[in-house]
């Protein structure tokens, strides 16, 4: 190929670019203009890039640009401050005792709004998104507490959870009657008729409550107590209303004394912080249950 | 116009014009992927990490098998709304023995990358089982058959074996005793808990599947669910020094 020299094409009068294979000869179209400068334009953007931002590697370390971005810089300064602004009325609800957030509108729809979202994400699995929960996971909405409804009281399970990965964590673990053969078959279908009869459950016919009422004052009243109440402050479960987690059938009461099954609720306070935990506490207070 | 004839001998040659093109792209490789080997920004080390434990790798692989990465991520990005929802942004460290990793692409569900001890093993369990019996508008897929599923123990060993080649600094007594170890994380009550615990101190023993005659798939996949995110402590790590 020769030296480029402008050449107009005969039948279209458009310029070559002065190519030439085997006669064939290639027109010259050249980018759009438009397209050209921003081309041009977006090079030189890189080169200011390069010097305000991260960029080049070297030896070692980096380019750290002259604006010193890090994003891991940047979040931290905008989580840290979302923190500290709620900090602000979280402190105030700390302080607050349930009455005055109750009292003062804005203490209140702060945890309220707090709270909620709070629980979507964390409670909402286990509990549900209304509160009343699932079997094996506690309604908290109705007046049915195992540990205490109170607000101090909400704070503290919610902190430390139920028998979770934590030191604080409230224990309570109720004997496997059956299978660690602590009753013999017959006195467990006794006391869970004698159980479900308080609760105003269907009993099995034949069955003596009389015997059954033995057996639960020997193995049962100790945590559950003689008017099967229960107690909060051991974590044993109300027998009196049929609120039971784990069905609510006296076949359900025999499985549930025969071999027990314990949740676990886990340890909140690490993971969400001592004001949103507090948030969640008047929110659950607030969902109807709360005493 | 010299430079114009030297361009032709690109052109005119296609040999010429590969070697051209294969040394163009090395050197762009080479700036952007060699530095990550060397930076330290982008290899720090942290506190808390530590391999795998058998039955935490077959749950894992679990993980994998049933395509979990497709919806779920195991990455926290560093953006406000990540942190508050999910906790401190991932480190490249958490996933240092993560053969490939499941950083995923996609969020159909939620991140899972601190997603242990969010929920009880009792939870977990129901919610693979049927997770509409815990979370009615869910889209996930049930997972009931994990349930039923013995724990297949062939060629643990091997697995183990194949990650110390790559690097993961699991002890000639870990990879002997893999088998054992892999039943006995758990059955938390048997003689060959103790002597795991031993080799893997301060990791979960439990039954995860609430199923004490036999250790299932089930169990492998919510002892791994439960140990994700939990190495690294958060409250001991060093924000300022790993800024980037």
């Amino acid at each position: 190929m020769a030296e480029y020299k402008k050449e107009i094409d005969q039948v279209t009068g458009v310029e070559t670019t002065g190519h030439e294979w085997d006669g064939l000869k290639e027109l010259n179209h050249p980018l759009p203009k438009w397209w050209l400068y921003m081309f041009y334009a977006s090079i030189v953007w890189s080169v200011i890039y390069w010097v305000l931002m991260p960029s080049w590697p070297l030896v070692n370390g980096y380019t750290k640009g002259l604006l010193d971005y890090s994003q891991r810089a940047v979040v931290t300064a905008e989580f840290n401050a979302a923190e500290a602004e709620r900090a602000e009325t979280g402190k105030m609800l700390l302080e607050a005792s349930l009455e005055e957030i109750r009292d003062t509108p804005e203490l209140l729809e702060f945890a309220m709004a707090q709270g909620k979202v709070a629980f979507g994400d964390n409670c909402a699995p286990c509990h549900g998104a209304g509160a009343t929960g699932f079997e094996g996971y506690p309604n908290l909405q109705d007046d049915s507490w195992i540990w205490g409804g109170d607000l101090d009281t909400l704070a503290t399970t919610i902190s430390y959870g139920v028998r979770a990965e934590h030191d604080d964590t409230r224990y309570a673990e109720m004997p496997a009657f059956g299978r660690d053969e602590m009753l013999e078959k017959d006195e467990i279908i006794q006391v869970a008729n004698y159980v479900g009869s308080v609760a105003g459950l269907p009993t099995r016919q034949g069955v003596d409550l009389e015997a059954g009422k033995v057996v639960y004052e020997e193995n049962c009243a100790a945590c559950h107590m003689e008017d099967a109440k229960g107690s909060t402050e051991t974590g044993s479960p109300n027998l009196t209303a049929p609120t039971y987690l784990y069905g609510k059938s006296v076949e359900d009461i025999i499985a549930q004394v025969d071999a027990p099954r314990h949740g676990v609720m886990p340890a909140w306070i690490d993971r969400l912080g001592e004001t949103t935990v507090k948030s969640l506490a008047v929110y659950v207070h607030s969902l109807g249950g709360g005493q | 116009m010299s430079a114009w004839k030297k361009h032709q001998i690109f052109e005119k040659n296609s040999l010429i014009l590969i070697v051209g093109i294969v040394i163009m792209i090395s050197i762009g490789g080479l700036v952007e992927i060699v530095p990550l080997y060397y930076l330290k920004s982008t290899i720090e080390k942290t506190e808390g990490m530590r391999p795998y434990t058998p039955l935490e790798l077959v749950g894992r692989n679990i993980y994998v098998r049933e395509g979990c990465y497709a919806c779920h991520s195991q990455q926290i990005r560093p953006m406000r709304d990540e942190l508050e929802r999910y906790g401190n942004y991932s480190l490249a460290a958490e996933s240092m023995y993560d053969r490939p990793f499941q950083w995923g692409s996609k969020r159909t569900g939620p991140d899972l990358a601190r997603v242990g001890g969010k929920y009880s093993d009792e939870w977990q369990r129901d919610h693979l089982i049927n997770p509409r019996s815990v979370s009615p508008t869910s889209v996930m897929p049930g997972y009931p058959f994990l349930m039923d599923a013995k724990l297949s123990t062939i060629e643990i060993e091997n697995h183990l074996k194949v990650n110390a080649m790559y690097g993961v600094p699991y002890s000639e007594e870990q990879i002997a005793s893999a088998k054992v170890d892999l039943l006995a994380q758990a059955e938390p009550d048997s003689d060959a808990a103790e002597a795991f615990e031993e080799r893997y101190p301060g990791v979960l023993i439990r039954d995860f599947d609430g199923n004490a005659k036999e250790v299932t798939e089930m169990d492998a996949l919510v002892a791994y669910l439960q140990m994700l995110g939990t190495l690294v402590d958060f409250s001991l790590y060093d924000e300022k020094a790993n800024l980037r």
